[in-house]
């Protein structure tokens, strides 16, 4: 396929219509001889879509997602770089399985696969695995997390803050106190309690990122926190910018939509850690990522096979598909209700990211000399989200049968599509 | 009968499912469904060649038995589908199982399980109905009707009783049916538990709520106490089963506060000498085994009306 292009009347970030010229990668400022041309007119242009926190479950389970079939669902979605987390099996705290995932990355070539490192070894919240190999492997490790867990021993979190200053890294906190919520299953509220399930209380987040940000403070670190779901954690997370503290915050776009009021029917479809909140949490969410309180969106992308979800609630696995959904989801969740234009969601969802990531080829404006990342996308289409056909190897979409908003027409990656038509290019 | 309109749902998977109707209908239905049981031949054939699975996840030989007697004094056959040794243990999914009671052509399946919610998810992969007989921490609508029946019988009415249901309330899944359906049919419902064992949200119930046994209980008209698992003091909800007994437990001191028609009721089994002394559980005042024999003519009622759909004909009954 051509690797000139000229992108005509798109408008960048929403605004005015222009043509994009695409040369060897990049961003250039004249129609290329020979380029192939896209009409994009009435598309909005905006930076490739970068997710900091994908799940593609390998190595492991393959039978759920692969590298490949998870990178052409981000790739499909409008992403052209997504960070692996590390609970995979064996788990991503070695040298080797993060340079395999960036291999594997590389091999599918649908968009920068970025591997997250485990804190801690195996995950177990024990012992500091090797931050450092992971650092300086080919993979570049920068973010790492325990996710799925939280690093809940204070000294242990101290020491891992600390300890990535060395090379720019970041911790990204699963913020979850695991006494709080031994056996949870739903948002502890009057659902709960109607329903019969066990409540995850919103303070077994708010707590850890309280303390986590009082240690960040204190040792002068950065930290993250990954999907924020409360009203309360909003709070503390804008307390703590106040001070200038160096905290950032994502939110996931099922949080920014639904409600534990699905729960009610019992569907494990609606089964995710940290559990879908009250509507006074999403408002509170909506608006934080609107002041930019919160900094990303990111997918939490957890793809799951069906025997692990079409069983009884409680025997069901957290977690939800996200990564073809997120960029309708927002727009339905910010754009259609006015808090979010298109800048906005460029902001939230590439630049950002991509600077917690430490990623300087992502997230850049789309100007002459940028590396040609981007993604075209329909704001006015809507489209009927149907799980059968999404290129994740599985079905677990809670927004089966919804009408969102948005439609992503074209994915460029380093200025080669990998989405076109709406289709893998 | 006087509810000519009156239908049950397809599935009874909680006691919200029930209007006041509905409750009132079934209620009924066990009357006349109970005067069968006083006869020496206690069959009727209204549901010959009906299929009713009993499918239990769960141990409870008292609620199966109820179910099965109830289904075959309908003259319904019984398939009793334990999950202990067959292939449910062996990792078979709530689904697969569902698809072979489908295949077997079961027209109703009362389901007990650990998991709340279960039911409501059978109830999407087969066509026949689904009784919820214990869900998880969730239901138990078949025990709250039986409840409901043992107080009618009793005090002859529900409508403006008081009605105390005490103990583990965020454990139990008789509390929840019993303060759902007894909102329902009129009763003014007060949960009484240490803060620990009530759900959060509990204030959004159709219920008054209180800490204090002693308060309550010389305004109470029926008195339901609730099975306590020992385990739970480990869990830190009470410091021992002394503590809890003494604060929450019905002994005979407590017993004798109650107005003088009161009567105290339990879903069982029974912890005797923790939520309930022997001397309490053996009065007069006391419906324990009154509940059991009521089971059946609720569960036959039950049974009847998911199944038959029509009203109980005078006629049959005689019969
Ligand atoms: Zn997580």
């Amino acid at each position: 396929m051509s690797t000139s292009w000229v992108i005509r009347g798109a408008r960048p970030l929403g605004g005015k219509a222009a043509d994009l010229y695409v040369e060897d990668g990049a961003l250039v400022d004249e129609a290329p001889v020979g380029a192939q041309v896209l009409d994009a007119d009435g598309l909005v242009a905006l930076p490739g879509l970068v997710d900091l926190h994908t799940h593609l479950r390998e190595p492991g389970r393959e039978d759920a997602e692969t590298v490949e079939t998870g990178t052409l669902a981000a790739a499909l979605g409008g992403f052209t770089a997504v960070h692996a987390m590390a609970n995979t099996e064996p788990v991503a705290d070695v040298a080797g399985v993060v340079e395999q995932v960036w291999r594997l990355g590389i091999e599918a070539g649908h968009c920068d696969v970025h591997p997250v490192g485990a804190v801690t070894v195996g995950l177990a919240g024990e012992q500091l695995a090797e931050l450092g190999a992971m650092a300086d492997s080919a993979a570049r490790v920068r973010v790492f997390s325990d996710d799925g867990r939280c690093v809940h021993d204070p000294l242990l979190m101290r020491r891992a803050l600390e300890y990535v200053k060395a090379f720019d890294g970041v911790v990204a906190q699963h913020a979850q106190d695991p006494r709080l919520t031994e056996g949870a299953q739903m948002n502890e509220g009057p659902q709960s309690g109607r329903l019969g399930l066990a409540g995850w209380p919103a303070v077994a987040e708010e707590a850890v990122i309280a303390r986590d940000c009082l240690l960040a403070a204190h040792v002068g670190s950065r930290v993250h926190f990954c999907h924020v779901s409360t009203a309360g954690s909003v709070e503390i997370v804008r307390w703590a910018k106040r001070k200038g503290w160096n905290v950032t915050a994502e939110v996931t776009p099922h949080h920014l939509l639904l409600t534990d009021d699905v729960v009610s029917s019992y569907d494990p479809v609606f089964k995710v850690n940290p559990p879908l909140r009250g509507s006074e949490d999403v408002e509170a969410l909506r608006e934080a990522l609107a002041d930019g309180t919160i900094d990303a969106v990111a997918t939490d992308h957890a793809p799951h096979a069906l025997e692990d979800k079409e069983t009884e609630w409680a025997a069901a696995a957290f977690g939800m598909t996200g990564l073809e959904t997120a960029l309708s989801v927002v727009a339905a969740a910010m754009v259609e209700t006015g808090r979010l234009d298109w800048s906005g969601v460029a902001d939230r969802m590439s630049v950002r990211p991509a600077r917690i990531g430490r990623l300087t080829a992502q997230g850049q404006p789309l100007l002459p000399g940028a590396p040609a990342n981007l993604v075209l996308v329909d704001p006015a289409a809507r489209v009927v989200v149907d799980p059968s056909t999404s290129a994740s190897r599985s079905r677990n979409n809670p927004y089966a049968g919804r009408e969102l908003p948005a439609r992503v027409v074209a994915t460029f990656l380093r200025g080669r599509p990998t989405v076109l038509d709406g289709k893998p290019a | 009968m006087t509810h000519p309109q009156t239908a049950l749902p397809q599935h009874l998977l909680s006691a919200a499912d029930l209007t006041r109707d509905a409750a009132l209908l079934v209620l009924d239905t066990a009357e006349e469904l109970a005067r069968v049981a006083d006869r020496p031949i206690k069959k009727l054939p209204t549901l010959r060649g009906r299929t009713v699975v009993n499918l239990f996840f769960e141990d409870s030989t008292r609620t199966r038995t109820s179910f099965e007697v109830a289904a075959k004094r309908l003259s319904a056959d019984v398939i009793n589908f334990s999950a202990k040794g067959s292939s449910v243990s062996k990792g078979e999914s709530l689904k697969d199982t569902a698809l072979t009671l489908e295949a077997m052509g079961a027209d109703a399946v009362v389901c007990r399980h650990g998991a709340s919610g279960a039911p409501h998810r059978l109830a999407n992969w087969i066509r026949g109905s689904v009784v919820n007989a214990g869900d998880g921490t969730h239901e138990h609508p078949t025990q709250a009707l039986l409840d409901a029946y043992t107080m009618r019988s009793r005090l002859g009415r529900i409508e403006a009783l008081r009605v105390a249901i005490v103990g583990d309330v965020l454990h139990s899944r008789v509390a929840r049916s019993n303060v759902l359906l007894l909102s329902t049919l009129g009763a003014e419902v007060t949960v009484v538990a240490p803060p620990t064992l009530l759900p959060v949200g509990v204030e959004h119930w159709p219920c008054a709520v209180s800490y204090d046994l002693d308060g309550v209980l010389p305004k109470s008209d029926v008195v339901m106490m609730l099975r306590v698992q020992r385990e739970r003091m480990y869990g830190g909800f009470f410091p021992t089963t002394r503590e809890y007994s003494r604060r929450y437990g019905l002994d005979a001191r407590r017993m004798a506060t109650l107005p003088d028609d009161a009567i105290v009721m339990h879903p069982g089994p029974m912890n005797r000498g923790v939520e309930i002394a022997a001397e309490v559980a053996d009065s007069v005042r006391s419906t324990i085994v009154e509940q059991v024999a009521n089971g059946v003519s609720v569960r036959m009622a039950v049974l009847y009306l998911l199944l038959g759909g029509g009203l109980v004909e005078a006629t049959e009954v005689a019969a």
